[in-house]
């Protein structure tokens, strides 16, 4: 309905370049937010920006759900594809690219009081640069349709990425070694992707991912082939925080400014998921036997096992963020198990809890931040009496806290269901009892913190503790009431999920 | 009388007088209320249109009918509200919230649960009559009388548990819950329903908890208990098992065995509680015979012991009320010192006893005429020693030991008023229903003109030459015996002792166990529980020392580690690649 409207009202210009644009508007921006002389400035031009790419990418939504076959090609340049660059959007990455620009934005709103709080005024302008970097890479990964130009759009990101996390030292010195670990490890991963992409034009001679699948086929087991394959899937995993590929995760979260750790835990992952969703299903096929025992022997135990033991990592941190970074690896767990079924009802449920995920961790990390502007501390100790000083802050938590667990009415529970019932179909019940038993120890580690939150006395009376700014406030309880209304009424959410696996598997696996 | 009131259920009325009572702090106004509300109940069950389903309500697909009156409960009902109105008199001495208001409400759901149209209402009240009732028993105080009381709700819950589960078999399998007559015991659910009755009824080896709580009760507590929850049973049997062959001898034997407890019973009012063991018998008794005469005299039984056992308790309860004990070797001799009580206790006496001219002739006459027109002789002959052994323990015994007897040289005031006033109406309709019809419509016709078959009724003569011959005879003999065995010194002397009945099992044997069991666990649980403990903590131990931040997970070098299981990954990868291709 929304999508229509704006649909009819678009310019012209806006509606033919839509999908080009929102990488390219931040990408455009950064550079100039960098020379900018007012922090202040800076922060308003990319709110700006963050809003225009969400422009664009509901309007590419609209254009994808009112074509038939569902698929926007955009040439660059107008050099038509395999030689020129082209954009490729479907029903799967339109849905990715929402949910990045609509995390990008609601991010920059609230990005100026941590700002202020974490970072020196002078360096706003270059700190946000980087981000709106970050941001333009992300979205180009989500956008583009050549393996090639995946791979410089991942750069980007993951280089503006290590500066963003190094830029926590200013609160504590550790983001040093921990964007340092992820430089190196973020960058172990880009390379086994390009390697990868290396083995696979050496066969195919091409780059553009389209004609990758359509030549593929024809070379039957090529040992070219299955290498590149076996490097990009670990390449991506790595990018993913696949277990036990995930240790640049959790430092890279806890000592990062808490603005980007939301920024990241809302959407990096979820970007290089959906990279891992594109390779496996729609250039490669589930098809081929090498893929099917991908799935069953390599997928889908290490999403079970990031399930249970990252969980229970979680249940020992005793900071706060380290604990919700624990407990984002296994949630990644659970995407990659829904995943690995490689059925309908599967890939669906995964993208489901990809998309409830972006939210339920967005509301966490948005609130921790909330936290961080008047606690100088994120450990278990520092929340406890935190309801009573900060009632709308760590209300809005315990909504987020509750929907991770997948409490019923809440989205994550949805999304769990969803996970379940395809573990039913395929026969797997012992894992449906295995994703009950991790969320048994989702119930412990988050209950522990609201135990402390809203039972336990304040650790340090005379500190004083306030409310979150408005300028938080709103962003985080649009997030938690979202988790409150998409666990109602799932239909928005679910269909995307559907449109999304039907892109990834084609529509005859749903029927 | 408004219309309305004709057509709701006179046992709601008294169970929202009840719960009224309950908070009503002035004495006067609440027994105003205790009076009254069986008086109007009286009346609206007088003008109610029978065989018509008065207050209907549907809910889950179950239809419930909360009030139907036919020729088979009328009586019952009636009786009931009888019972009220006589419990309320005869406890007009007392100043008790808790007691009066539950009395009536205990009132009330018998007679709500008697006037049910379905089994699912049935049920609803069948579980209020149980947990109003404790409420006698609890009153009085003591600490035996609180562990009788919740042995006694124990049971009760029982036996409405039992009744809801055979509900649900009969919904589940047959999709209807009108109230109508299992042909069949095995009907899906109708052996459940006949135990969770048979419970409320007392039968044997299910009948302790009668003798447990019945004289543990307070001294209008008793006389409350012994109107309703039985004869509720007796009713529902005659409702759903009529003519159920096993009645006929689970009612035979109810008769006699506790003739043999009661004639050694040394506690007088323990002694009238088996003597309701035995009266329900021979409704039992009469409901499995299943032909109209024979349930004409169940419903007409039930209604006269209704009344007598009432006036025997009040009696009882008076002389507790005034010498602090029924025990018969401490009583003895209040003749003297209670005159009018004596009387009435007399009456009640030979009604229960069958004698000419008294209530239980003109009932239980017509009860052991359909058991002889069977032609069953064993049973006619337990009922036979039966009736003897009710007038050698009720008849004899209780007025015997309690106002004649060796002097106890207890010099007591004669019981208050309103006692003698309940007594005295309870005596008057014991006489009234038993004369013979010298006004028609009077006398014993009246009675019979009630019963479910009116038209069998009306052709059946009591005061037949033989009839009372046969009875006159079996008196004679049993106080020839009485007379003969105390003259000789066999008679079992009053003595005070317990007597091992079938509830020895569960309250001696069965507590002993638990005792056992108690202690053994007291030695064993600590050891387990350590055991338990230790287990758990070292799998905490391990569990912390893996994945904690000091733990085993978290100790190498990030980068390093990752390296290595990116290269073990890819390998793995790739090694199921060529396997596969």
């Amino acid at each position: 309905m929304i999508l229509e409207t704006l649909l009819v009202t678009a310019p012209d210009w806006a509606v033919r370049h839509s999908t080009v644009l929102i990488p390219i508007v931040p990408l455009v921006v950064a550079p100039v937010l960098a020379m900018s002389p007012s922090g202040r400035l800076a922060w308003l031009v990319s709110i700006a920006t963050t809003a225009a790419s969400l422009y664009f990418a509901l309007l590419t939504l609209a254009i994808v759900q009112s074509t038939t076959g569902g698929v926007i090609s955009y040439h660059i340049g107008n050099w038509a594809p395999p030689i020129g660059i082209e954009f490729r959007v479907d029903s799967l990455n339109a849905m990715i690219l929402l949910i990045v620009t609509l995390m990008g934005f609601l991010a920059s709103i609230f990005s100026w009081p941590t700002i202020v709080a974490e970072i020196s005024k002078e360096k706003a302008g270059l700190f946000l640069c980087a981000f709106l970097l970050c941001f333009a890479g992300l979205c180009g990964v989500a956008t583009t349709g050549d393996a090639f130009n995946l791979f410089v759009f991942l750069e980007i990101s993951s280089l503006s990425t290590y500066v963003l996390v190094a830029m926590g030292a200013g609160r504590d010195r550790r983001a040093l070694p921990a964007a340092f670990d992820y430089l190196i490890m973020g960058t172990l991963g880009a390379s086994f992707y390009v390697v990868g992409v290396g083995f696979l034009y050496a066969a195919t001679g091409t780059l553009n991912m389209a004609d990758i699948a359509a030549q593929l086929p024809a070379l039957g087991a090529n040992r070219s082939v299955q290498v590149g394959f076996a490097f990009i899937i670990v390449g991506l995993g790595l990018k993913a925080a696949m277990w036990p590929l995930h240790q640049w995760l959790p430092n890279a979260y806890a000592y990062s400014p808490s603005f980007v750790t939301m920024f990241l835990a809302a959407t990096a992952t979820k970007v290089a998921l959906y990279a891992l969703i594109r390779w496996m299903f729609t250039i490669f096929q589930p098809e081929f036997a090498f893929e099917q025992a991908l799935f069953t022997w390599v997928l889908a135990p290490l999403g079970m096992a990031a399930m249970v033991i990252c969980s229970f990592q979680a249940v020992f941190q005793t900071d706060i963020r380290r604990m919700l970074a624990y407990s984002s690896v296994a949630q990644v767990g659970y995407m990659i198990l829904g995943i690995s079924l490689g059925t309908a009802a599967g890939v669906s449920a995964g993208l489901l809890h990809l998309f409830n995920h972006a939210l339920m961790k967005g509301a966490l990390f948005m609130a921790v931040a909330g936290i961080c502007l008047n606690v100088q501390g994120t450990t278990l100790r520092d929340f406890a009496g935190l309801g009573r000083s900060a009632p709308f802050t760590m209300t809005a938590f315990a909504i987020a806290g509750l929907s991770l667990i997948g409490v019923p009415l809440t989205a994550g529970f949805i999304s769990k269901l969803q996970l379940g019932y395809a573990l039913f179909e395929q026969g797997w019940w012992w894992a449906v009892l295995l994703v009950v038993f991790s969320s048994f120890l989702a119930v412990f580690y988050v209950g522990r913190v609201l135990q402390a939150v809203f039972f336990q006395p304040p650790a340090n009376p005379s500190k004083l503790r306030k409310e979150a700014p408005l300028l938080l406030l709103v962003p985080l309880w649009t997030l938690a009431l979202a988790n409150l209304y998409f666990g109602i009424d799932a239909s928005f959410p679910a269909g995307l999920a559907r449109d999304g696996a039907v892109a990834a598997l084609g529509l005859e696996a749903f029927q | 009388m408004p219309a309305f009131l004709a057509s709701l259920n006179p046992g709601w009325l008294l169970i929202v007088a009840g719960v009224i009572a309950l908070f009503v702090k002035v004495r006067v106004v609440r027994q105003a209320i205790s009076i009254i509300a069986p008086i109007v109940g009286i009346l609206m069950l007088a003008t109610a249109q029978h065989g018509v389903d008065h207050m209907t309500y549907e809910t889950l697909g179950i239809k419930m009918s909360f009030y139907r009156v036919d020729s088979l409960n009328f009586l019952f009902g009636l009786a009931f509200l009888i019972a009220a109105l006589l419990n309320a008199i005869y406890a007009l001495h007392t100043d008790n919230k808790t007691q009066d208001g539950m009395a009536l409400a205990y009132a009330g759901s018998a007679i709500a649960a008697t006037f049910a149209g379905d089994l699912m209402t049935l049920f609803i009240f069948w579980e209020i009559t149980a947990i109003t009732s404790v409420f006698m028993v609890l009153q009085a105080g003591t600490r035996a009388s609180y562990f009788a009381s919740m042995r006694y709700l124990g049971i009760q819950i029982l036996s409405g548990v039992l009744l809801l589960d055979g509900i649900a078999y009969v919904w589940h399998y047959q999709g209807d819950l009108s109230l109508k007559a299992f042909t069949d015991l095995n009907q899906p659910g109708a052996l459940i329903i006949f135990i969770a009755f048979g419970i409320k009824a007392a039968f044997p080896f299910l009948h302790n908890w009668l003798q447990d709580s019945y004289p543990k009760a307070t001294v209008t507590g008793a006389v409350v208990l012994s109107a309703f929850t039985t004869k509720l049973a007796v009713y529902a049997f005659a409702r759903v098992f009529p003519g159920q062959h096993e009645l006929i001898w689970i009612g035979a034997v109810m008769t006699c065995f506790p003739v043999f407890f009661a004639v050694i019973e040394n506690d007088l009012r323990k002694v009238l509680a088996y003597s309701t063991n035995n009266q329900v018998g021979f409704m039992i008794c009469a409901i499995g015979v299943g032909t109209p005469l024979a349930l004409n005299g169940a419903v007409a039984h039930a209604f006269a012991d209704i009344l007598f056992k009432g006036l025997l308790f009040m009696s009882m309860g008076a002389v507790l009320y005034r010498t602090g004990t029924t025990k018969a070797n401490e009583l003895g001799g209040l003749y003297r010192s209670m005159p009018w009580t004596t009387l009435f206790c007399l009456v009640g006496a030979i009604s229960i006893s069958a004698m000419p001219l008294f209530s239980a002739f003109v009932t239980k006459s017509m009860i052991l005429s359909a058991v002889a027109s069977t032609g069953m002789v064993v049973v006619w002959l337990m009922l036979m020693f039966a009736s003897a052994g009710v007038l050698e323990h009720s008849g004899i015994k209780i007025p015997y030991f309690a106002f004649f007897g060796h002097d106890s040289g207890k010099r007591v005031k004669e019981a208050p008023f309103n006692m003698l006033l309940a007594m005295g109406m309870a005596s008057f309709l014991c006489i009234a229903i038993g004369l013979p019809a010298f006004i028609p419509g009077f006398g014993y016709e009246w009675l019979y003109s009630l019963l479910p078959y009116p038209i069998e009724a009306a052709s059946y003569q009591p005061f037949t030459i033989g009839h009372i011959l046969a009875q006159l005879q079996l008196l004679a003999l049993a106080v020839f015996a009485f007379v003969l065995l105390q003259r000789l010194g066999l008679y079992p002397p009053e003595k005070p002792g317990v007597i091992l009945d079938t509830d020895w099992l569960y309250r001696k044997a069965g507590y002993g166990a638990a005792r056992w069991i108690d202690t053994v666990w007291a030695k064993l649980g600590p050891a387990l529980t350590s055991l338990f403990r230790s287990l758990s903590e070292r799998a905490y131990d391990r569990l912390v020392d893996t994945f904690s931040p000091r733990g085993v997970l978290a100790r190498n070098g990030v980068a390093g580690g990752m390296a290595v299981w990116t290269t073990v990954i890819l390998a793995v990868v790739l090694l199921l690649s060529y396997l596969t291709s």
